[in-house]
Parts: C-alpha cells; structure tokens; sequence
C-alpha cells in the first residue's frame, strides 16, 4: 500500500520535478558557474575569472542605472496596482447584477499575450501619427498630437508603458483579492453592524482590510517581483533586436543584450548581472515582507 | 513485482528516450547524411527565398538544405556557433570573438585571383589578423531620400552639410508632414555612424587599436543631433528601414536603405533624389554606411572542407547567381566590382547616384573591432545627448572607457 502511493507521488511529482531540475534548476546552478568565467560566445569557458564579472556588472554604470530606475518604477508601479485592483474587486464584489460578466471583463486582459498588447499598444493605441487612437482623443480637445513612444522630454513613454502593464495585470491581481474577499465570514460584518459601526470606511478598515492581511502580502510580493522581471511589454514597445535606448531599461533588457543580443554574447557578465538581480529581489522581497507582516 | 519492474523499467526507457531526444536535437532532424546545411536571414525581398533555394539546389558538389531564419537571426547564429555544427556555412559579419574562439574558418584560399574584384573595404571589414573570414555577398546601404517638390515648395536647396540638413529639416516640418525620419529612436540607431564620419571621426582609429572618436568634435557633432530632433518624425508605426513614412507623406526625407529604392520610385516616381550624409564641415566627408553580409564556414561542422568548396563555388564562382542575388530582388549592389555595371537598377537615376555615393564615402558600418558593448556604451551616450539633453562630454568620455575597455581585451 504504501510503495503503490509512493509510486503514484512520483508518477504525479516526478515529471514536474525532472522538469524542474532540468530546466530551472541546472541553468540556475550553469549561469552561477558561468559568473565566474569569461564566458563570452560560449557555455564552457576555460577562463576563471573569479569576481571579475560581478566588479565589472556592479561598476556598470547601464546596470546600476536600470536598478535604481526600477527600483523607483517598483515604488510607483506596486502600490497603483494593488490598490486599483483592490478597488476593481471590491466593486465587483459588491454588483448584485452582472457578476460574472464584470469579472470576467476585467480578468480577460490577462489572458491577453504580453506581445500582442504591446505591439497594440505601440502601433495602434499610443502610435505617433495622427490618426493613433491616443491622438484622436487629444484632437478632440485641441491638443497637438504626441510621439509617446518617441517622446522623451516629458517621458511620455512611461505612459504607455504604465497602462500596458496595467491593463494586462489589474485583472489578475483582482481576482486575488475576491478569493479572498469571498473567503471574510459575513458573521464578522453582521456583528460589526450591530455593534454599530457605520457600513463604508469605518467596517472596510476594521474587517475587510485585515480579512484581506494574507491576500495582500501575496499581491504585494507578486507585484515587486514582477516589477523588477519587467521585460515583455519593455522590449516590444522600446526595444528591437538592435537595441534599446538606456531610459526605462529593465535590469532583464540589459541583461538579455548582454548575454544573449546580437552583437556578442558575454554570458559571465550577464549572469553575474542575473545573480545580482536575484539577490536585489530577494532582499526587497524579505524587507517588503517583513514590514507587512509585522503585527499592528 | 513483475509489473513494478516493468513500470519502472518504462520510465527508465521513457526518460532516455526524452534525454536522447534532447541530446540530438541538433537542427539535423530529418536531413540526409552528408547534406551540407546554409542558413539565411529572412530577406524581405520577394524572391530571395526561392533564388537560394534554386543556387542549392544546383549545386553539383553535394546535397545542400537551405534553412530560411526569420526573427533575431543575429543571435540565432550566436548560439549556434557554441555547440553546434550547425549550420555548415551561414551568412553574417565576422566577429573578433568567433576568430579568437575559432569558430569560424579562414577563407582566404577560396578567393584566387578574383580578390582584387571584391569591393576592397567589404573584404577589409571581414578581416581579423590577416586573414579572411567570410565572403561578402552584396552590398547593402542607406542614403537620405528627399521628395523634390516638397524641398522646392519650402524653398530648400538639398542638404549638404549638417547645418543644413538641420535647418532643411525644420523647414520642411510643417506639422501634418515632418522634417525627417530616421527611426523612432530619434536616429541614434542609425545616425550615430554618419555623423562621426562626418566630423572626420570614426568606431575606431586608422589601425583598430584605440577609440575613434576621442575628440572634442564628437560632442559637437552629437550635439547637432539633439537640434535635429526636434524636426524629426518620431512614434511612426514602421521603422527606419521601411519606406513607409515617405510613400505615405508623413516626412519630407527619410533616411533609409538603398533596399527601398524600387518601392519609392514606385511610389514616387521622379519626385525623388538622393543623397550621402552631409559632412559637418571641411575636416569631414560626406558618407554613407557600407555592410554586408558574408559566407561564413562553421568549423565546428561534419565537412568544412565540402562547405568551402560549396562556399568558393556559389560567391566567387557563380557570377550569374551573385548578380541576381544582389539585384533582381530589392536594390542591393554586387559586392565585386565587375558585376556592378551589369546591375540594371543602378545605371541611371537615384540608383546611379547611390553608386557613386558607395564608391566615393562608403564607409564600414559595422567593424569587427567594434564590439557589442563598446557600441552599447557609444549608442546609450548618444541617445542621452540627442533625446534627452545630456552633457555631450561627459556622456562621451564614459562611452570612450568602456570602448577603450573593450578594444584591449581584444588583444589580450
């Protein structure tokens, strides 16, 4: 009896951990490997190098510069998203009509591909010539038409970047919190009614918000993690295979030309630069963590 | 237990089978033995595609499988020259990290006494320590297209120095049509290379050893970008290289590829000319960027010497083969010399032009010197300078560390 569930644990497990192994951890463990090389144009240097990689990637003036501005991105990014997917789900919630529909409306922007929302966004919504949909709209309020994209002088291209991402994530992180808002007992809302306390600010910040304590620890780690893995909407809206300009270039961008663009492939320095990266995300990951989980 | 053993021994089989799936899957799926494999970009040309099918085909010396690679095929090739001894024989631009990794093999005994036929700057540029790495093919390069009328109607004569190409452009701008366009990136992907030359400046200096551009007039000559900008058509839904913007009527002049001839003299018909990039003043020279795409043989492959004769047959030999390759499909120039003057295209008008532009200023887009990172570092200092209004020298003597960095781990 117990060989065969073991059996059936590793018949279900054991794919998925193979899987695992492969192709999560062995190019984690090989690029690890690699920072320690000069490793340029190959997968099996001969060179050690020692920390050379990691001096060169942390004295890289592109690399710093595209941490700290996602490092900014992150603090501008995360709170936005949670609280507007907070607000969608809470609205949600609440409809008496139409549910479902709502919800899916606004969960079906995740399913959208990241790509096609770009390219979208790039050359339909936000496109510099007239007749861009975003230009349309400033026509009718006699505004003159905007490159976006091209636009540097304000950033007009953190606009498109912005709603990209937003379109594409609310939905994802409101079901979150409808889960778990469905998951407060109505018993607790019904004694605070009784207790008195007035529907609106007062029951959401007592009850709602600390029901909701483990969702947004969730939400929150989620979404710092994937501001700093930013990549997808970046790429396709900024950047091509022959570059990228060095404003709003995610840490991932500039890792991904360094190791893997056309002109040369230097995959010790960009795997230092990825274990750095990984490093930075997990101590904001822990502070982040730590500061939300303390108990108020 | 029976069953146990033979569930298990299924698995054991099933999981070789999927690891010897993956240790094979070397692109040489399905492909006769012996057959030599040739990798292209995707050219968007119509034609191309069929036209080296057909030259593999006709090959007698062996059996060879043309593989078409749209997408990032730069990289595409990248990853396959570190494992792999696939492809037998691509096309690319010598790189100094591929000699120094021998990745590659020299061909310079497939030339004979045709070298002195081959455009000698394209064999130059496919050069590293002497000796030659790949076979051009055909010459691609851009130019500053113009529509007559619109230059006219302002009253603008044709731009030949920067200054006037910068008030030219803001001349042209009249809101619904703009000055120019030279990609969406404000022209720092495209221009950076013109306007060194035309400051008398360069990637590297004569001998390859140091920076070219360690001088006080790179930040001028960048700084003449940032003027430009504000004349230039940014956030087009087509980049520089598609002639988009000028058929449309969205720019007065678009620099673009000599590629794009045919489609805007279709477009355009006469209300065309063409131009080099200006020159900033006396100490520069007008220009025009100059690269090509090569034969390149893996050494990594099962037969490199069938490859280079597949090689010396196809580029030095079929004469016929490489005149239609560089011009029936798209405007491209013959990379030798006598082959040129039997592309019809470019016998009169714009295309005649173009040719004396190439012969005149062309000048080595991409040297293989000139590393990745070095012109990671040069484009990021640009692009700060002429989008964003950064100190020209200061953001040039970062770009000048890193490349000096670079040019002397090449030689390490």
């Amino acid at each position: 009896m117990r060989s065969r569930t073991t059996r059936t644990f590793w018949l279900f497990v054991g794919p998925f951990a193979v899987g695992l192994l492969l192709f999560t951890y062995l190019p984690i463990a090989w690029s690890s490997y690699l920072s320690f090389f000069d490793a340029r144009n190959t997968v099996t240097p001969t060179e050690f190098v020692g920390l050379g990689n990691y001096v060169d990637i942390l004295t890289d003036r592109a690399f710093l510069d595209s941490i700290g501005t996602f490092t900014v991105f992150a603090a501008f990014i995360v709170p936005t998203t949670v609280v507007l997917s907070l607000v969608l789900a809470l609205l949600v919630n609440r409809i008496r009509v139409a549910r479902a529909f709502f919800r899916s409306v606004f969960f079906l922007p995740f399913a959208c591909s990241y790509v096609v929302a770009s390219l979208v966004w790039k050359m339909s919504l936000f496109s510099g010539v007239d007749s861009g949909v975003a230009n349309t709209v400033l026509g009718w309020f006699g505004a003159d038409p905007q490159a976006w994209v091209g636009t540097v002088d304000p950033p007009l291209y953190w606009v498109v970047l912005v709603t990209a991402r937003l379109w594409l994530q609310l939905g994802f992180y409101m079901i979150l919190f409808i889960a778990a808002l469905q998951r407060i007992p109505t018993h607790l809302y019904e004694a605070a009614w009784i207790d008195g306390a007035s529907p609106g600010w007062q029951t959401f910040r007592h009850i709602t918000l600390p029901g909701l304590r483990g969702a947004l620890v969730a939400v929150l780690t989620l979404n710092l993690i994937n501001a700093y893995q930013a990549f997808d909407e970046f790429y396709n809206i900024l950047g091509d295979s022959r570059g990228y300009p060095p404003f709003a270039r995610p840490p991932l961008v500039y890792l991904y030309y360094t190791s893997l663009g056309s002109g040369g492939q230097d995959l010790g320095r960009g795997s230092a630069g990825a274990v750095v990266l990984a490093l930075v995300i997990a101590l904001v990951t822990l502070l982040s963590g730590r500061v939300l989980r303390r108990p108020t | 237990m029976g069953v146990e053993l033979s569930r298990r021994s299924f698995g054991v089989v099933a999981g070789l089978l999927g690891l010897a799936a993956c240790g094979a899957n070397t692109g040489r799926g399905g492909s006769a033995e012996g057959a030599l494999r040739h990798w292209y970009h995707a050219y968007g040309e119509d034609g191309v595609q069929d036209a080296v099918r057909r030259y593999a085909a006709a090959y007698p010396g062996a059996r060879v499988e043309v593989q078409w690679n749209p997408g990032d095929y730069d990289s595409k090739v990248l990853t396959a020259l570190q494992t792999s001894g696939v492809p037998d024989v691509f096309e690319a631009q010598v790189k100094v990290d591929w000699v120094r990794q021998r990745q590659v093999v020299p061909l310079d005994d497939l030339l004979g006494d045709t070298r002195g036929d081959f455009v000698r700057t394209l064999l130059e540029s496919q050069t590293v320590d002497g000796r030659l790495y790949g076979i051009p093919q055909a010459i691609d390069t851009q130019v500053l297209y113009y529509r007559k009328s619109l230059l006219d109607k302002a009253g603008v004569t044709p731009p030949r120095t920067v200054d006037e190409l910068i008030d030219a452009a803001k001349r042209l701008n009249t809101g619904a049509v703009r000055g120019l366009f030279a990609g969406n990136d404000g022209g720092v992907g495209v221009l950076t290379a013109p306007l060194l030359w035309s400051a008398g400046l360069d990637f590297l200096s004569q001998d390859g050893k140091a920076p070219g551009f360690d001088d006080p007039r790179a930040a001028t000559v960048f700084g003449k970008l940032r003027d430009l900008n504000q004349a230039l058509l940014l956030g087009s839904p087509t980049d520089w290289s598609d002639p988009g913007a000028l058929v449309d009527g969205r720019v007065a002049m678009q620099w673009t590829g000599l590629w794009n001839l045919p489609k805007i003299t279709a477009a355009l018909g006469d209300d065309v000319g063409v131009l080099p990039f200006p020159r900033l003043d006396a100490a520069g020279a007008e220009s025009v960027p100059v690269g090509a795409y090569s034969a390149m043989v893996n050494a990594r492959g099962a037969d490199v010497e069938a490859a280079k004769a597949y090689v010396r047959w196809l580029w030095v030999e079929k004469a016929e083969y490489q005149t239609e390759f560089a011009t029936a499909f798209g405007a491209h120039l013959p990379a030798r010399e006598s082959l040129a003057a039997s592309a019809r295209p470019l016998r009169d008008g714009p295309g005649k032009d173009i040719v004396g532009f190439v012969t005149r200023g062309g000048r080595i887009a991409s040297p293989a010197r000139w590393s990745a990172r070095a012109n990671t570092a040069l484009s990021d200092a640009v692009a700060r300078i002429a989008r964003q209004g950064a100190d020209p020298a200061a953001e040039l003597r970062a770009a000048l560390d890193v490349a000096r960095d670079e040019i002397a781990r090449l030689d390490r």
